[in-house]
């Protein structure tokens, strides 16, 4: 019984906040009425039975409880006039059960708007989606992240906090701040994504998980606002990259790049759901967004059956058209990887080269990586064994620093053989 | 987790008759509010037994048999293939599926380790 009411209350949980959000306008009594909500059932669903719409029976409690504790707010602060009109909004609603079934999409939408507001830390975005929006618990959320839950607890506290000092309104909102809010509703479910997919180790299962609440919560959101693009594109980039979760790790636990992967164990299904979620965002019309266009690359490989079939001078366009979008040294970095595959590694190291004095790719050990890649192409073996040992020397990860030693090893082998 | 669900619904997955307009509106709803939840992967209604096939495998021996089948109970008449965080959540989503006789049977989908 117990694990049935646990399971109901996950399914549940987001849709309870959220409506009960909009009533009483912050997020941290929103939580708690429907805490008592669930304490109410976790009392009386053992003995009288699970009731036949277990999420009507919540809302119900909880609204309830919300009601009483508008009318006491408004008996102690007659002048507060907006709790009044709350509990006019919140009146009218009281007997319309269907009007409140209408309105869950809009409701969820507003909750995701308000835990991902941009007044918010990032860290503390992503703390306060994954416990109102994913049901997560505390220390969930802390096993996922490696901090104290202490940590994550004061996190949330002090978010709900800010959001109320910032008189944040329970909101969809429209026009030129819809795109603004959005992108900052798509950051933290794609740093949420990247969170568990960054994570090579697989030991802990939460942070697999994370992955897949990303994907969930993406999943969600380009059904409630099918109409944004860039909701497909992130939906897509995730579905893409999470498809080679599996194959992007040898059998000894090291990382395995792009194009040694072994394409057979790419999850066919995901990658269908990217592709999909890739053609809507392309059918809305107009210019890609930087994710789309990101799901595009990796369309691109996720097409090719093997890696010599990747359609490099695509991706190519693909990343000429991010970097004007958001330029970046990183993009510069990876546009260069993609021209040296499509037009020979003599015009990949002449752009590799440029980016040599960028300051910010100073200590970035792909950079090396990537310009002893392109040597080893030219046949300079030495010199790209030295560039393999510089970027060895330069990345925290060991998986990572092994497979360069082991690259630099092949070099000066190769050095001494030639 | 990924739990396969298999739709085994009796006579009626060997009926050659559509279902009614309102049972597929009723259902279309369910499956609706299954995808708005970010649950639904796959979904998909196979023909009856009368158009499919089997391929026995005994050593090195392959044996084709015609269709139809005769135990009806163990028919699957459709499939969904479900992304949920647990069983129990599995559970709770089928209850809720608007049909009024068969078996539904969830399964979960082995992955791989590390992932």
């Amino acid at each position: 019984m117990h694990r049935a009411i646990e399971a109901i209350w996950r399914i549940e949980s987001a849709r309870l906040i959220a409506g009960l959000a909009r009533v009483v306008g912050d997020i941290g009594t929103a939580e708690e009425l429907a805490q008592d909500a669930l304490v109410a059932a976790l009392e009386q669903w053992p003995t009288e039975g699970v009731p036949e719409r277990a999420g009507a029976w919540l809302m119900g409690t909880a609204k309830h409880r919300a009601f009483d504790l508008i009318r006491r707010r408004k008996t102690l602060d007659h002048k507060h006039e907006e709790i009044g009109r709350s509990v006019e909004r919140a009146q009218e609603s009281v007997d319309l059960d269907a009007a409140i079934d209408e309105e869950v999409g809009d409701d969820l939408l507003g909750l995701i708007f308000m835990a991902c507001h941009p007044v918010l830390s990032k860290d503390a975005r992503v703390a306060l989606t994954l416990r109102v929006l994913g049901g997560l618990t505390t220390e969930e959320i802390a096993r996922a992240f490696l901090v104290p839950v202490s940590t994550i607890s004061q996190r949330i506290v002090r978010a709900k906090r800010t959001l109320a000092e910032a008189h944040v309104r329970f909101e969809v909102p429209g026009g030129a701040e819809r795109i603004a809010r959005l992108s900052s509703v798509l950051e933290v479910i794609y740093l949420i994504f990247n969170e568990g997919y960054s994570a090579t180790a697989g030991h802990d299962w939460i942070r697999p998980a994370l992955c897949e609440e990303a994907l969930r919560l993406g999943r969600i959101l380009a059904e409630l606002a099918p109409a944004e693009p860039e909701i497909h594109g992130v939906v897509a980039l995730m579905e893409i990259q999470a498809s080679r979760l599996v194959a992007r790790v040898g059998p000894s636990g090291e990382p395995v790049l792009l194009l040694d992967q072994d394409r057979a164990r790419w999850d066919r299904l995901l990658i269908r759901r990217g592709l999909k979620a890739l053609e809507r965002a392309e059918r809305l019309g107009g210019a890609l967004g930087p994710y789309a266009l990101q799901a595009a690359i990796a369309a691109c490989h996720a097409r090719a059956t093997t890696a010599s079939e990747t359609d490099w001078p695509r991706i190519v366009a693909l990343y000429d058209a991010v970097a004007q979008l958001a330029p970046s040294p990183i993009v510069e970095l990876n546009r260069a990887v993609a021209v040296g595959m499509a037009f020979g590694p003599a015009a990949g190291l002449e752009l590799v080269d440029a980016l040599v004095a960028e300051p910010s790719l100073k200590s970035y050990h792909l950079l090396p990586a990537v310009r002893g890649d392109l040597l080893r192409k030219l046949g300079r073996s030495e010199e790209a064994g030295d560039e393999f040992e510089r970027a060895a020397s330069l990345t925290e990860n060991v998986r990572e620093r092994e497979l360069l030693e082991r690259r630099a090893a092949e070099c000066a082998a190769q050095g001494t053989a030639g | 987790m990924r739990v396969l669900i298999m739709a085994k619904e009796g006579e009626k997955s060997e009926a050659a008759t559509p279902p009614t307009p309102e049972a597929m509106a009723e259902y279309q709803k369910f499956n609706e509010e299954l995808v708005k939840a970010g649950v639904v992967l796959e979904a998909g209604r196979l023909y009856p037994s009368s158009q499919s096939k089997r391929v026995q495998f005994n050593g090195k021996k392959r044996t084709v048999i015609d269709g139809p089948f005769t135990e009806t109970k163990e028919l699957v008449a459709g499939y969904w293939l479900w992304q949920v965080r647990s069983i129990d959540e599995a559970l709770e989503w089928l209850k809720r599926a608007p049909y009024d006789g068969g078996t539904f049977e969830v399964r979960e989908v082995i992955e791989f380790e590390g992932m």
